[in-house]
């Protein structure tokens, strides 16, 4: 098993307070496993993300653990995870297209990123144009600057960028949010592609698209709060979800494979605040089926090989 | 890049023109009669020059012409690099004056416009490294930004100039002197050279330096550092990009400052009574010399153009954007 998760809490230091964005997160990948992050907007899919490889400066560990094959990853320290970034973990952000160096050509922006990381770029080229071959962009793509590019251009060099030194596990934040259906489904594609010739040896991919995410991932964890709401296979999340907050979820698409927006409009309420969150279930609030233990934070357990639920009615009895 | 460079050539033209027009059309326009009233300040005692000069002035403004034939005649003289007689100086040249007192100018410009821009620059990067350094450097460069290029240089001349007596306060070299290559002279020079530079370097700095920090602070949040961090990057690699980045903006601030800096030159000699052209347009405006502040006007206005035309052409080489677009494709 290369990614676990323990008890992982992330918080934003704010003027007002703390946001609980990351609150008691717990789940473990497979070496291989491509996971589904889902949730709706604010849920902390991102803040998750970033914490695996690099806290901004009002993120705060509060407290768990991460352990990436077998060793600990010190996220609360800065300097002791720069030698794990790019290397080990990996990240391709929700803002790919804007995360290249405007005023220098692209290749050149490659050689010096890899110079500052150890890796010398002429080890690095021949794969580099292999892989910028894959994704379907032609090596000339170096010698030019990022506004030459078209946004899905620029995603997928930053796709081929983040994992050009094979890490062992990546972050895919949104990547397919910004573009168009078919360049949806070639850029999820190529990500499989990646895990399948070994490019990333697990990843954990961010949308808010679940019918995508059915396609291309084995498994599918569900966020709500700042704490999971389930994982399981991929199959089982999506034909057989346990959470109500998952079934809801689901049963609010307008049907699988279709992709247009604002398919969560269907659960009625708003999720909570994460700045003072309620104690308890924090799905409570919006739960047609809550009950007096809900007032307790319902415990992560597996109600199937795999398969785990974070509530009263499914599991906890 | 030819297309957009004949672009700006031409645009640089029309203001040329413009400007030339409205320069002609000052003394003209004025109420009174510009020739007596210019003469008649002009201290002239002599009435046999003064009847010299009246029919002089009077041929030259051709004021007996229609309008057109007049502005066509200025513009001829124009080219034949004449810009009339000077009251002042009569019979003196107003372009051999004025060449006299451009050196000068320069010589106070275009070391303050360079150094400060460089200097500020860089210490405003490096303030937004440091807490301390940025606490104590933003608000001093606030104060001196708002400091009237004026103000400060009068409390040089008071402070360093008399005060403390180190340097001279006025003039452009010691009037002892006679004018010449040797030690004496050109050091002569240099001192009374130091104040009005170190003052409008001093002004500039503060504004330089703000622009500068605020400018890496903003790049440094930006999306491609944040990346680059989160690749683990190092803080040298990330920083190098971000100062590239802010450069860009503090070219095009050099553009849109450059009337201001001048003006604030002009200023700075009245007050260090330095001879280059700012001096001299006070007193062309006390002698009420037209000609002499039509020229001085004019080569104001060919500099603040030329000195624009060179920032645009280092913009293009330095910012690939502007690059790519006007050669429309990959390069
Ligand atoms: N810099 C910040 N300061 C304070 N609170 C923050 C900050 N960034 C995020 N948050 C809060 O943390 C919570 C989680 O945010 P996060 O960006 O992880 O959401 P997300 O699930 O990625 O949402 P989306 O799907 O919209 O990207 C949100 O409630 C958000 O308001
Ligand atoms: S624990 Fe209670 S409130 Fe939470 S999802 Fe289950 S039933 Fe609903
Ligand atoms: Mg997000």
């Amino acid at each position: 098993m290369s990614l676990h998760v323990n008890d992982l809490k992330v918080h934003y230091r704010t003027l007002r307070g703390d946001v609980h964005a990351i609150d008691g997160v717990t789940f473990s990948l497979e070496d291989g496993e491509i996971m589904g992050l889902v949730g709706e907007s604010g849920c902390g899919k991102s803040t998750l993300g970033k914490s695996l490889i690099r806290l901004d400066s009002q993120m705060r560990h509060v407290g768990g653990t991460v352990e990436l094959d077998g060793r600990g990853v010190p996220i609360a320290d800065d300097d002791a995870m720069v030698p794990l970034r790019y290397h080990e973990v990996s990240l391709i952000p929700q803002y790919a297209m804007s995360a290249l160096n405007p005023i220098r050509r692209i290749g050149r922006m490659i050689d010096e990123l890899l110079r500052a990381r150890g890796v010398r770029p002429a080890d690095k080229a021949d794969e580099l144009r292999r892989r910028l071959e894959l994704v379907g962009l032609e090596p000339d793509v170096l010698r030019r600057f990022p506004i030459e590019l078209s946004g899905g251009m620029k995603q997928r060099v930053v796709m081929v960028l983040s994992t050009l030194l094979d890490p062992s596990l990546l972050i895919a934040d949104e990547v397919t949010s910004a573009l168009d259906v078919s360049t949806q489904r070639s850029v999820a594609e190529s990500l499989v592609e990646f895990r399948d010739r070994g490019y990333v040896r697990s990843m954990v991919f961010v949308t808010h698209d679940v019918s995508l995410v059915y396609q291309i991932a084995d498994t599918i964890m569900v966020m709500y709060a700042g704490h999971v709401a389930e994982k399981g296979p991929a199959d089982s999340i999506v034909s057989e979800p346990r959470h109500p907050y998952t079934q809801m979820l689901l049963s609010a698409l307008p049907e699988v494979g279709s992709t247009s927006g604002e398919r969560l409009q269907g659960i009625p309420g708003t999720p909570p605040g994460l700045l003072d969150p309620p104690t308890g279930c924090r799905f409570r609030a919006r739960c047609p089926m809550a009950f007096d233990k809900c007032a307790e934070r319902p415990p992560l357990v597996e109600t199937a090989p795999g398969h785990w639920s974070a509530c009263w009615k499914t599991g906890g009895e | 890049m030819w297309r957009y460079m004949g672009r700006k050539l031409f645009v640089y033209a029309l203001t040329f023109v413009v400007a030339v027009t409205i320069n002609w059309m000052i003394p003209r326009f004025m109420p009174g009669d510009p020739v007596r009233s210019m003469l008649s300040r002009g201290s002239v005692s002599d009435p046999e020059a003064l009847e010299r000069m009246t029919a002089y002035y009077n041929e030259v403004f051709g004021l007996d012409a229609p309008l057109h034939e007049q502005y066509l005649s200025f513009w001829a003289g124009l080219f034949r690099g004449d810009l009339g007689i000077s009251v002042m100086f009569y019979p003196e040249p107003v372009v051999d004056i004025i060449l006299r007192a451009v050196p000068y100018t320069l010589a106070l410009l275009v070391p303050a416009i360079v150094l400060s821009w460089i200097v500020g620059n860089h210490f405003g990067a490096f303030a937004a490294r440091s807490k301390v350094l940025d606490n104590t450097i933003l608000p001093a460069g606030y104060v001196l930004t708002a400091t009237p290029y004026m103000w400060l240089a009068l409390l040089m001349a008071w402070s360093l100039g008399i005060v403390a007596g180190v340097f001279p306060t006025a003039g452009g070299y010691s009037f002892a002197l006679t004018p010449g290559a040797n030690w004496e002279f050109v050091s002569s020079l240099i001192v009374h050279w130091f104040l009005p530079f170190l003052s409008m370097f001093v002004v500039a700095l503060g504004g330089w330096a703000i622009g500068m920090r605020n400018m890496i602070i903003y790049e440094l949040e930006d999306d491609y550092a944040t990346y680059l961090r989160a690749l683990g990057a190092p803080r040298r690699l990330v920083r190098r990009y971000a100062f590239r980045n802010a450069m860009l903006p503090q070219i095009t601030g050099l553009a849109v400052q450059l009337g201001t800096i001048i003006t604030g030159a002009l200023l700075t000699e009245i007050v260090f009574n330095y001879p280059g052209l700012g001096t001299l347009v006070l007193d062309s405006l006390n002698n009420r010399d037209f000609f002499l502040l039509q020229g001085i006007f004019l080569f104001v206005v060919v500099g603040v153009l030329i000195a624009n035309f060179v920032i645009d052409v280092v913009y293009v080489l330095i910012d690939p954007r502007t690059r790519v677009q006007m050669t429309g494709g990959s390069s």
